[in-house]
Order: C-alpha cells, then structure tokens, then sequence
C-alpha cells in the first residue's frame, strides 16, 4: 500500500503541476521550503494567506503553482499591491515572492519604502543573478565578471546588496540564504511568517539560474549547490564582514531581526489620534 | 444638504457618500485637495488612507485594496496619470473595480502645474497598450464632480472595471453649490454564488463575472496575462486572447445604454452645432445662449461621458446644422471622434487654445460660430 500522499500536495494546486522551471532550477527548492515550513507549523491550508508576485519566473513560484489567493501583478509592482491587500484586509497573511530584477531593479523604490515603513508583509526575493524570464540579461545583484546576454564580455557594473541596503531601513527582519542552506532556509521563512508577525520582514535566497548562470558556466544543479555552500560566508562570523552581493563570497544569515511596531501598529495609533481630536467626519 | 463646493470637494465627497474606503495617491496640483480631504475623512471612519510613494504605487495600492473588498479610488493629475497608465491596463485585464480621478491641467511634461487643459482625453481613452476601453465620466460643475463620482464608483463595481473621472483645473478649483444627497446607494460588486463560478468569465459579455472575496478559500487566481475562465494562464492560445479581450471589450461597448449620457440643445434645427464637454461646455451654453439672442439657430450636444462614445447625437446634429464647432482647452482630441460621427457631411472646425489659465470665452466662440456661418 502506498503510504499517504506527498505532504506538499495540499498546498499546491495538482492541476498546474509539473511546474513550469526548467530541470533543476531552485525554485522547485524554495517552494518546498515553503511547503516545510507550513507543514511543521502545522498549517492545513492557506486560505488565509495571500501570495503576491511581479513578474518573472520567482513570481511563478506562488502562481499559479500554490494553491492560495494569489495576484500576479505587473513588472515590479507586487509590494504595493501587496500593500493595498494588507492595509484593507489585515487579518490577511500577505506574502512577497519575486525575482532580484523585479524587486532589485524595476521595483527598488516600492521594496525600499515598504522597508522604511516596516510595512506588515513577507517578502522572498529569489535572486537568480539575472533576469531568467526574459532569456539572461543582466540585474542589479549580477556578479562583476559574469556572462549575461546584456554583458556578453562580462558585467562590469557594481552591483547591488539588497540586504544590507534593507537593513539600514526600519524593517524588522532582514536575512538571506541559499538553497544549498535547506533548513536555515526554511526556518528563515518559519521565523518570518510565525515568530515574526509584524513588520516588514525580508528574507533573499540566492538561488543562480540554472538554465543561464550554471549551465553557462559548466556547473549541474547539484555542483551549483556545493559552489553555494562553499562561496558562502556567515555574516556571524567575526573577522569576516563579508564584502556583501552574491559574487566571489556570499555573506548569509539573518542581517537584522528586530520586533517593533509595523506600519499598522502606528496606523491604528494615528487612527486613535485622529479619532480623539478633529471636529468632522 | 446644500453646500458651497469645489469641484475637488465634490469628487471627494461624492466618493465618501459612495462608500469609498480606501485612498492612495501622491501629492499633484491641481488634485491635491481631494487627497487633503481623504487624509482628514477616511481614518476616523475606518477607512484607510495612504500616501504612496510615487503614482505607480498608488494605482497598484488601489488595486490590491479592491480585491481585498475595500471601494478604492486615486486621484491625480497629468503627469501622475501617465505613471498610472500600465496599473490601469493591468485593472482591466483583471476586471478590478477602480476610480481614477484625473484634474487636467496643461501639458505636456510638467507644462503648467495650476492651469487648466482637456488635454488627457485621448490618454484617457488609449493611454494603456493593448486593446481595452475604460468608461470615462467628464464632469462640467461641482455638482457633476459629486454626482459622475458616485457614478463611477457604481459602474466600478457593476461591471468589474476602473473608471476614470476626467475633471481639469476650472472645475476642481471652481466653487459652487452642489446639492449632496441624504443617501447615496451604490451597489457592491457580485460574489460568486459558487466554488464553481468562474471569476473570469461571464455568459453574458454584459455582465461582469462575479469577483471572489480574499481569503475565504476561493484560491482565486488574479494576473495581467492572459487568463482562462478561473485565471490559469495561457499566453499562447488564440483561442483564450481573443475570448477574453473580446469580452473586457463588448463588456463596456455593448452596455453603451447604460454608461453613455449626454444632454443637447437645439440639436436638430442647428444652424450651428457645438460638441464639448467639462469646462469648455459652461462655454458652450453661454455661446448658444448670446447666438439665440441674436437670432442664430445654434445648439449643442454636450457629453457627459466620453467613453463609450455614442456618435449618434452628433450625427443628428450634423445633419441639421451647417457647421460643428469643437472647442477644446488644447490642440484638439475630442474632434477626431467628432470628424468620425460626421463623416465629412458638415463642416468639423476646432476652436482651440490652452495656457495661462485662459479659458474659452463665450462671446469669443459665438464671435467665432458668426464667422464660421459666414463663410459656411
Ligand atoms: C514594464 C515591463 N518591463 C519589462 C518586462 C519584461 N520582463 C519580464 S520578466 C523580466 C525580468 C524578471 O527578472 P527577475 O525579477 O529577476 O525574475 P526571474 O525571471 O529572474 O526569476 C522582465 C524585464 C515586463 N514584463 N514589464
Ligand atoms: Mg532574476
């Protein structure tokens, strides 16, 4: 007899499965990292949940792959969507998941803000070092030296840290991971949506394209797996502050892990305020 | 209750008496005072409001406000609605109900931030890539500000879609009296009745499928691409493109009855027809007024909603008159529509300018409607 389906199934939608990823990409990894980590905290469904994502293939992983609400929004534009969901229903979880070049570039300013106002939302950013769905242009976290489509004889620009960046804003809960780091992954996302339920919370999985990161470079997933775990340093580790960027060393860990009050914790004070004061209405 | 309004005072609380609960934007002149208002109002109803930071974010606020279930609405101005434009098109292609406020003022660029201009009327129309119609209310008075913005919210809702309130500078800083309503009823967009009722498709193109709440179970599938009756993607197929844009199209022409309104004047025995719409309307009537006085034969047909434009009306005025005149506070949108009703039976002449906040006077247009008779 075979024993009780696979525990993920509940959470995903069977009709839509095979996913869409090419073989072995790592987004198969983070949405069974999600998968866990709803598992263990023993979630049966997620009805309450409300998934948003831009576009790209990261932006795929919620739509129409898992079996929640979810919005598919524009290029760039899933936090502030994600940030009407929450400001006009918030006894609804609402959730982030893009890519670096849909969060990192086309919707810096939005991601940036949300930061800043510690905005009540979860956000995964998949950073694959490229723009995957449109065929391997170069993003703002692509490495100094690596072929893309748009940097044929290699990027030459500086590029971006993410996290750090966040970390100086006021969001709560900053981290970034590999999905070489499968349980500091998922215990990540479990801190994030169970410990952590206020507040802008952000968590980066440097995950490189397999089609045109590893591929490209010789590497199978499982080589690149090895190659995460091997470049990767723990910003904990004293003596190595890490030159941040996913490049030569990738600096993992949790970045910031705070608990203040979240946007709508000041919103419900203003509210008050307002309510106390003033004269119409 | 009667009250000494703005035009801006007017979108602002004809949106609360309809039941608006949720306002983003970003600061623009001359549509701040509509956000100024909704900063004061909403809080201490329990509404939310929310400056964005930039116009994108604010329509992207809007829409995901509104699957949540709140009634949203933004208001901006020029350069803030050509930001809006791709979050626009995304409302349609996901039948999100919205209002959009947008107070002309002159373009292009930054142009002139507190004078007033009708030059957004063909953004409003084709300002998103792709095929789509928005339905578009054009107010002329304070009044027509409260009453086209209850309106909107009601079309919003019914028929799954944004609306967009085209206002400019004159009206949205102008005072008036507007009448306000002791209640003001607009109906709420339909729920499923169903697990089973797809949320995006419809038997009928005139009614707009139901819109599944958040959070309840429903796993509603909600994307900008290509979607199947229950919003799987399918960015390939013919077949599913064309069902679906064919319908987000009929779902507006074909409720032409319902969305187009408009009031005339003298429209069949017009020596002399006028076409316009807000502030250059107030014009119009004055024009038509000092014309009759001086025994022209002159008459208008006034919209008030741009789209879905019926080309009727101005058809019959064509047909009677020996001349349209379309005055426009810009270089000339609405004509084109014009020049297409008439199909080249009458004489179609613009009269246009822009700037400075001058507007179009009326003894200027029937100073200009003696000559175009005269040389018609
Ligand atoms: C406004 C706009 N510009 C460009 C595109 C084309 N586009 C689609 S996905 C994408 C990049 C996605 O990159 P990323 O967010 O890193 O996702 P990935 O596919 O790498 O997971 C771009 C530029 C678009 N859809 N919309
Ligand atoms: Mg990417």
């Amino acid at each position: 007899m075979p024993s009780a389906e696979h525990f993920a199934l509940k959470y995903l939608r069977r009709e839509a499965l095979p996913t869409a990823f090419c073989p072995g990409c790592f987004n198969g990894i983070v949405i069974n990292a999600l998968a866990k980590a709803f598992e263990e905290e023993g979630v049966e469904d997620l009805r309450n949940y409300v998934f948003v994502s831009g576009i790209g293939c990261a932006a795929w992983i919620p739509s129409p792959f898992m079996k929640v609400d979810s919005l598919h929004t524009l290029h760039g534009r899933a936090i502030p969507v994600a940030v009407g969901v929450k400001l006009a229903n918030p006894g609804l979880d609402v959730v982030v998941v893009s890519g670096d070049g849909d969060l990192g570039s086309i919707g810096l300013g939005h991601l940036v803000h949300a930061a800043r106002r510690n905005m009540d939302l979860a956000v995964i950013m998949v950073n694959n070092l490229v723009y995957g769905m449109t065929r391997g242009q170069q993003s703002p976290t692509t490495p100094p030296g690596l072929w893309t489509t748009t940097t044929p004889y290699g990027s030459y620009e500086y590029p971006m840290d993410v996290c750090r960046l966040l970390a100086e804003t006021s969001a709560n809960y900053v981290a970034r991971w590999t999905p070489a780091h499968f349980n500091r992954l998922k215990e990540s996302i479990k801190h994030m949506l169970f410990r952590r339920r206020r507040g802008f919370r952000f968590l980066e999985v440097v995950a490189p394209c397999t089609t045109y990161v590893s591929r490209r470079r010789g590497l199978r997933p499982g080589e690149a797996l090895k190659e995460l775990l091997r470049k990767s340093v723990r910003l904990e580790k004293p003596g190595k502050p890490g030159s941040g960027g996913p490049g030569e060393r990738i600096v993992v860990g949790v970045f910031k892990d705070e608990d203040k009050p979240g946007y709508l914790d000041l919103y419900y004070s203003y509210v008050e305020r307002a309510r106390r004061g003033g004269t119409h209405g | 209750m009667r009250s000494l309004l703005t035009g801006n005072e007017a979108v602002a609380e004809g949106a609360l008496a309809a039941g608006c609960n949720f306002y983003a934007g970003y600061p623009i002149t001359p549509s701040s005072e509509i956000m100024h208002i909704m900063a004061e109002r909403l809080p201490r109803r329990g509404g939310v409001f929310y400056q964005a930071e930039d116009e994108i974010a604010a329509i992207n606020a809007i829409i995901g406000a509104s699957w949540a279930g709140a009634k949203a609405m933004t208001a901006t101005s020029g350069p803030g609605f050509s930001l809006m434009q791709e979050g626009i098109g995304y409302a349609v292609m996901t039948e999100t109900p919205l209002v959009i406020v947008d107070v002309m003022r002159a373009g292009p660029a930054t142009g002139q931030a507190t004078k007033p201009a009708q030059g957004d009327v063909m953004q409003a129309r084709w300002g998103r890539h792709g095929d789509q119609v928005v339905p578009v209310l054009a107010p002329s008075t304070p009044q027509e500000c409260f009453d086209m913005t209850v309106r909107a919210f009601a079309i919003a809702e019914e028929l799954r879609t944004p609306v967009i309130v085209l206002s400019d500078e004159f009206i949205g800083h102008g005072r008036e009296v507007v009448e306000i309503p002791g209640r003001v009823e607009v109906p709420s967009r339909r729920r499923p009745r169903g697990r089973g009722e797809p949320p995006f498709d419809s038997p009928d193109p005139r009614v707009a499928p139901p819109m599944p709440p958040l959070g309840e179970g429903y796993y509603v599938l909600v994307t900008g691409s290509t979607h199947d009756a229950y919003g799987y993607r399918d960015t390939r197929g013919f077949e599913t493109h064309y069902r679906l844009v064919r319908r987000l199209w009929d779902k507006i022409w074909l409720n032409m009855d319902k969305l187009f309104d408009y009031e005339e004047r003298n429209a069949e025995e017009a020596d002399v027809g006028f076409v316009a719409f807000g502030s250059t309307a107030r014009s119009v009537v004055k024009a038509v007024e000092i014309l009759e006085a001086r025994g022209v034969r002159a008459g208008y047909v006034r919209l008030k909603t741009l789209w879905p434009l019926d080309l009727r009306p101005i058809r019959r005025l064509a047909e009677a008159a020996r001349a349209i005149i379309v005055p426009e506070l810009g270089m000339g949108q609405l004509i084109l529509d014009v020049e297409r009703a008439v199909r080249g039976e009458t004489r179609v002449v613009g009269y246009n300018k822009v700037g400075g906040g001058e507007p179009i006077y009326p003894s200027e247009l029937a100073r200009f409607a003696l000559e175009v008779l005269g040389r018609a």
